[in-house]
């Protein structure tokens, strides 16, 4: 009541003074971060990073078209239960609810499918979460944006075969595909059994149990197996381990491919020298050499408002990551702000638009000072993925060096297998598939 | 004043044995199980339904099953989430793989499938004692986790591993709002709680304490070992597995086995330790200080704080917090929540002549 009556009182000076209307909109989005646990150096990091972009984008830009982002945080802990609380404590708030939920990790993505739905706020899960999701037609609110697991899984065979000298040099070679004991471990199994039989590799599967701070039998057996290359899907502790454990029985770190969850400075540092020359797919970039992050530099990090607590963070790889969250998120407010209204706080349907109908081209991405920050992206009713692109990065001891452009993803291999997957999980679930010839 | 016992006479066996054998304690229950039946699904939002109720009451129930094995039958476990993911995916598979199963049967055979497993991982109990029992109760925790990763068939080959709970209808209704689904877990945890209240007293769970107490007195006086323990594998389990049936039917919808991992377990035992070992009414003290206090904390020093310190510390203080505190409640009262209830009704039977 006192804050109309303040607000009203203000509007009415703003007015008598002949200024433009004081009552600026807000856009909020609420934060499901850990910063604690074992994951926390992922949570502060890209929470950290997406947080600094939305603080540059206010004090640069006035908000979007004058539209103010806001945000709160809610500690999960990673843990489901903790994280469906701070979806359901945070839904509500702003003036239109919450915008767009980003879980950050798979469990929670999992388990606030459902009610995001129900609820119609759409879901971002920026290279993790549910593969099948891609698959806009079943499920409408869920955003796996940029790659998803089987996409990234084509081009690291890709990238193999780009080192071996072509796809049908693989004819004959042994694969080890080194996985966390855990449903995103396990994820890209059947994606790699189906490529072993199109290309004539082998592949052997090997699981490391969770947290994964043994595997030195799992390391004699490759030695045993004696593969060419060993892609390791880890997580965690997992990494720095896989890559420590290589070194002690002498395999050579050049032929040990990571995933993008094994591929930020935190997952390299602590091994040491064993880490030179490991290389690990991302579909975002290290560095602080790009016109977006000098801007967050200097409207941000320079005036001491900051996010990240350890500065020397900014430009790691979890914090690019949060960049690209940002510019996703903000992109998409953006665009439903065309749509809707410009200058108007968007609801999560409107929001949904907005990230449906996404088109970063190198155009649009130049404009954002991201050029060779992000891959371009199409979003589109029937492609919640929307760009497939993956670089490689090579960690030369000190930091990682960009090896590659981006690489396209085989979608000939993933796009049948998630619309058999979410086709299957329709059926269960009994739902109608859009038809996204009638989707404006 | 309120809380005085003065004038009921007990004349019969039965009315001495009775549940509830106060008056003023009949009246209370009748009043909380009015409130949460009655007042609450039309004053709580979805939020507080969704958020906090349900899975405080699953987590009850979760506990009172654990309770069972560890604070009445003395055999400590570490596999309580294990048997909740059985349950959880055994009462999906019943759902997937039998046309027209009603869903409270599937509950009730998820459940049946958390016994079984109980049962076999209650085995090395008859042999091993103590902290070795919980040894061997931690590879139940592990074993099942991976089995239920590691083969297909348990979650109809999902790639990841993960389910997806089956809509829930009893009898052509759907149970889909917040409310209806609150009101489910609610009556199948008050049916199971006032079970295990009346097993306690009954002759299955006299034999429980008496192997607690000392199970060689116990064999002596003509209760046979194997039974019990077995029986109260069987017991924990089934309540644990109905719990997790419940998780990922009315609370999660998805479930992936990662999500009960070793930390729910100890969760779990949290609650019980800190609620009271060995009574009904902790289980349910236990599950509301364990969920609620984090969300508390999380809510409140954001508020305090929230300008001075950065993000990163208030969360760990949280956790700092929420340690001091269980230690607190710990020296204060070892016999955790429920007992000083328990003290608190034994003054107030007295009041105000003490002595």
């Amino acid at each position: 009541m006192k804050l109309t009556k303040t607000a009203l009182i203000g509007l009415g000076i703003a007015g008598a003074l002949g200024a433009s209307p004081v009552l600026a909109a807000d856009q909020y989005v609420g934060m499901p971060s850990y910063r604690v646990g074992p994951y926390a150096a992922g949570g502060s990091g890209i929470f950290g990073g997406m947080i600094d972009y939305f603080q540059m984008i206010n004090a640069r830009d006035g908000g979007v078209n004058g539209v103010k982002l806001t945000w709160e945080e809610c500690e999960t802990e990673y843990n489901n239960a903790r994280g469906v609380e701070c979806y359901e404590r945070m839904k509500k708030n702003g003036p239109t609810g919450n915008t767009v939920f980003h879980p950050l990790s798979t469990g929670i993505t999992y388990s606030v499918i459902d009610r995001a739905t129900a609820d119609r706020i759409p879901v971002i899960s920026v290279g993790y979460g549910r593969t099948d999701a891609s698959d806009g037609r079943v499920f409408p609110y869920i955003f796996p944006l940029i790659t998803n697991y089987w996409s990234q899984n084509t081009v690291k065979i890709k990238f193999i075969g780009m080192k071996e000298g072509g796809m049908d040099k693989l004819k004959g070679k042994k694969i080890v595909n080194l996985y966390h004991d855990s449903a995103y471990g396990k994820e890209t199994i059947p994606v790699l059994d189906v490529q072993a039989k199109m290309y004539g590799f082998t592949v052997t599967h090997l699981a490391v149990a969770h947290p994964g701070n043994e595997q030195q039998s799992q390391w004699l057996q490759i030695r045993q197996i004696k593969p060419d290359w060993v892609i390791l899907r880890g997580w965690g502790v997992m990494n720095p381990t896989a890559l420590k454990t290589a070194a002690k029985v002498g395999f050579p770190r050049n032929k040990v491919l990571g995933v993008w969850w094994s591929g930020a400075e935190e997952d390299v540092i602590p091994a040491g020298s064993a880490a030179t020359g490991y290389i690990a797919a991302g579909f975002n970039v290290s560095g602080t050499n790009y016109p977006v992050m000098k801007d967050i530099q200097k409207y941000v990090v320079a005036k001491g408002k900051s996010n990240m607590e350890d500065k020397s963070r900014v430009g790691s790889a979890y914090y690019n990551r949060g960049v690209v969250h940002g510019i996703l998120t903000v992109e998409a407010i953006r665009n439903a702000q065309e749509k809707f209204g410009k200058g108007k706080s968007i609801t999560g349907e409107q929001m949904r638009w907005g990230i449906e109908n996404l088109d970063l081209d190198d155009k649009k991405i130049k404009a954002l000072g991201a050029t060779g920050f992000l891959p371009p992206l199409h979003v589109s009713c029937s492609n919640h993925e929307g760009s497939g692109l993956v670089k490689f990065q090579r960690w030369d001891g000190k930091q990682w060096k960009v090896i590659t452009d981006w690489i396209q993803s085989d979608q000939k291999i993933v796009r049948p297998m998630v619309e058999e997957s979410a086709a299957k999980y329709a059926k269960e679930k009994g739902l109608k598939l859009r038809d996204c010839s009638k989707e404006g | 004043m309120l809380y005085r016992e003065a004038g009921q006479f007990k004349a019969s066996y039965k009315a001495d044995q009775q549940i509830f054998p106060i008056r003023q304690d009949r009246i209370a229950i009748g009043l909380i199980l009015a409130f949460f039946y009655l007042v609450v699904p039309f004053i709580a939002d979805q939020y507080w339904l969704q958020a906090i109720i349900i899975p405080v009451l699953i987590f009850s129930l979760a506990a009172i099953g654990l309770n069972i094995l560890t604070g009445y039958a003395g055999q400590l476990s570490l596999g309580s989430a294990a048997f909740m993911a059985v349950g959880a995916f055994g009462a999906y598979n019943f759902m997937l793989r039998v046309p027209g199963m009603p869903i409270l049967a599937a509950f009730v055979l998820g459940g049946l499938c958390a016994a079984a497993v109980g049962i076999l991982f209650g085995l090395p109990s008859l042999r091993i004692k103590g902290f070795y029992l919980a040894v061997a109760t931690l590879a139940a925790q592990f074993f099942i986790v991976w089995a239920l990763t590691k083969f297909g068939w348990f979650s109809n080959n999902s790639s990841s591993g993960v389910i997806t709970a089956q809509k829930v209808e009893i009898l052509g209704y759907t149970f889909a709002s917040p409310r209806s689904k609150y009101l489910i877990t609610l009556v199948v945890v008050t049916l199971l709680a006032l079970a295990a209240k009346n097993m306690a007293r009954s002759t299955v769970g006299r034999a429980w304490m008496a192997v607690r107490d000392m199970d060689v007195a116990a064999e002596v006086i003509g209760i046979r070992l194997m039974r019990t323990k077995l029986m109260a594998f069987a017991m924990s389990s089934f309540y644990c597995g109905v719990a997790g049936a419940l998780y990922a039917y009315t609370y999660l919808g998805t479930v992936e086995p990662e999500g009960f991992n070793l930390d729910l377990s100890f969760r779990i035992l949290f609650m019980i330790i800190i609620g009271g070992v060995g009574t009904v009414l902790g289980s349910f003290l236990g599950a509301a200080f364990i969920v609620l206090l984090p969300i508390g904390l999380d809510n409140l020093l954001p508020v305090l704080f929230g300008n001075v310190l950065p993000t990163g510390i208030t969360s760990n203080l949280q956790l700092i917090v929420f340690g001091g505190l269980i230690i607190f409640f710990l020296i204060v009262e070892p016999h955790g929540l429920a007992r000083l209830w328990q003290i608190g009704k034994e003054k107030l039977r007295l009041w105000p002549f003490p002595h």
